[in-house]
């Protein structure tokens, strides 16, 4: 039988700003941006809207108050959000059961972003607080007084120790980024669309060793918003709907200690088996990734995860470039957040939206089965969707 | 100890870490160890995170353990370290289970390899002495 949630809901708007070096306007604008065009997309009347979910990015320029700045009124759904890298997708999983439930019935949710600021590099916005002269406080000090800073720090250890334990070379990680590049390359939205090589990749600088520059995922201003409808309407909307087939999560935390497996067993694993279930899919089903990609391994130790292949084997299943352009598993086809846009876990929805309507273009693939996936933290939060342009296979 | 032209980012010690820090200056590694579970861990926080017990006794450890994983770091992030750059950062795991942030030294970076057997040893920054390892 199948799952009663499977197909209750659908992606029916969707709206994006210009995304990258984008400056002059606040994490607010750019939400109200975003928020306009979605209703739009979705041939709706501002007040149609019911619901809104907020998550904002590392500038932590958007809340709650965003109500008030669109002028909604009457919600019967509201929050703000946060599970870091994995909101995105949670975003349409509460929205698709507040449906379900009756409480709502057009749901926006909205991600707005502004690290960058004029004349000053992607690393500044996410190196935090590093040059500070103030001293650390307790156990916890230690980090910064062995130099460890920042996001890349976290995946570079958990790319070295996947390399140790299983062989996985640079080369693997480096098809990953260069496929990628090549989706890039075809869409109008990517910010990087010169085409690199793996000799390109090698001779990028190193950011931490294992990880090259062309590793790590861009950093972007900009805001892309949703709107989640039921699906007996949304056939009805303007836009090809994307229908929700199934929603997991799996957090699996880091006891810092011995036993933890943080570093090459992440909460895919436990996302997968409940959002597959509730689509009544396997991975040998899905025509369509869309992984959440804030460095190269993060693809990698995902696609182990939803098993399209044994743990450890990630590298030697990339390796023949089958995400890439024309490969048997289209991975990331908007070049993702290495070369398309950083927009947290709204890059892979927001193509995975684009794909499931149809409306790839020249690096449209094949849609019938989407799978979408968010990742936060240090591979610590993990959400998924699996999405697709049918409401049922019949 | 040379002097550091810039300084790093040296922690202090809060009512959780104080006797960490205090042992470390005479050359001994501190653990909390749950006085419930028996789990050891780092002295970050009051209740045991397997048990949730808040009793807890201090243990001396053994001061050796393996490279759990490690990175050569070649991003410029605090100015304190830009004179050590490329420089590893290594996860340390102790033979008693708790995992540590620090650095190997007395190796070269290239030479570094996952699950090698490493030892504490100790480096004086003023009043503060914080843990490194080296290959055994």
């Amino acid at each position: 039988m199948a799952h009663p949630l499977r197909g209750v809901a659908a992606v029916t708007g969707l709206g994006m700003t210009p995304m990258g070096r984008i400056f002059g306007k606040s994490e607010t604008e750019l939400a109200a941006d975003a928020v306009r065009l979605a209703i739009a997309d979705a041939g709706l009347q501002k007040f149609q809207v019911d619901g809104l979910l907020v998550n904002a990015g590392i500038s932590n320029g958007i809340g709650l108050g965003l109500q008030n700045y669109l002028g909604l009124k009457d919600l019967r759904l509201l929050n703000h959000m946060n599970g870091a890298g994995s909101t995105a997708a949670q975003m349409v999983q509460y929205a698709t059961m507040a449906i379900a439930a009756g409480m709502a019935t057009h749901v926006v949710c909205v991600f707005a972003d502004a690290p960058l600021k004029a004349g000053t590099s992607a690393g500044a916005a996410y190196g935090g607080a590093a040059g500070s002269q103030v001293r650390p406080r307790g156990i916890g000090g230690l980090y910064p007084a062995a130099g460890y800073f920042g996001t890349n720090t976290p995946y570079a250890l958990a790319a070295r120790r996947h390399m140790a334990l299983y062989g996985t070379t640079q080369d693997q990680l480096g098809v990953i980024a260069v496929g990628q590049r090549a989706w890039a390359a075809k869409s109008p939205l990517a910010q990087m669309r010169d085409p690199i090589t793996l000799a390109d990749y090698h001779a990028s600088r190193w950011i931490i060793e294992p990880l090259h520059l062309l590793d790590c995922c861009l950093v972007s201003n900009g805001a892309v918003a949703i709107i989640v409808s039921p699906a007996a309407i949304a056939r009805d909307m303007p836009n090809p709907p994307v229908y929700v087939w199934g929603m997991g999560q799996g957090h699996p935390g880091d006891s810092r200690r011995a036993g933890t497996t943080w570093e090459t067993e992440t909460g895919g694993a436990i996302a997968a088996k409940t959002a597959f279930s509730m689509a009544g899919v396997g991975p040998a089903d899905v025509t369509a990734c869309e992984l959440y990609d804030c460095y190269t391994y993060t693809v990698l130790v995902t696609l182990e995860d939803y098993g399209f292949c044994e743990k450890g084997e990630g590298g030697p299943f990339v390796e023949d470039g089958r995400l890439g352009p024309g490969g048997s598993l289209p991975t990331n086809t908007g070049g993702g957040e290495l070369s398309g846009y950083y927009m947290w876990g709204m890059t892979p929805l927001s193509e995975a939206i684009i794909q499931g309507r149809g409306a790839g273009g020249q690096r449209q693939v094949k849609n019938d089965v989407i799978l979408c996936t968010g990742n936060g933290g240090s591979l610590s939060y993990h959400a998924a969707l699996v999405l697709s342009p049918h409401r049922s296979e019949s | 100890m040379t002097q550091d032209i810039v300084a790093k980012p040296i922690p202090e010690a809060d009512d959780q870490s104080r006797p960490f820090f205090e042992a470390a200056m005479r050359g001994n590694l501190l653990l909390m160890k749950c006085g419930s579970c028996g789990i050891f861990r780092l002295p970050a926080r009051r209740h045991c995170d397997e048990c949730l017990s808040d009793e807890f006794s201090w243990e001396t450890a053994a001061g050796t353990g393996a490279v759990r994983t490690f990175g050569i770091m070649h991003q410029r992030y605090h100015p304190g370290f830009v004179a050590d750059i490329p420089y590893n950062v290594t996860i340390v795991e102790l033979d008693e289970g708790p995992q540590l942030p620090t650095n190997i030294v007395g190796l070269a970076n290239d030479e570094i390899r996952v699950g090698m057997r490493v030892r504490v040893e100790w480096e004086l920054h003023g009043d503060v002495a914080l843990p490194k390892f080296r290959p055994v």
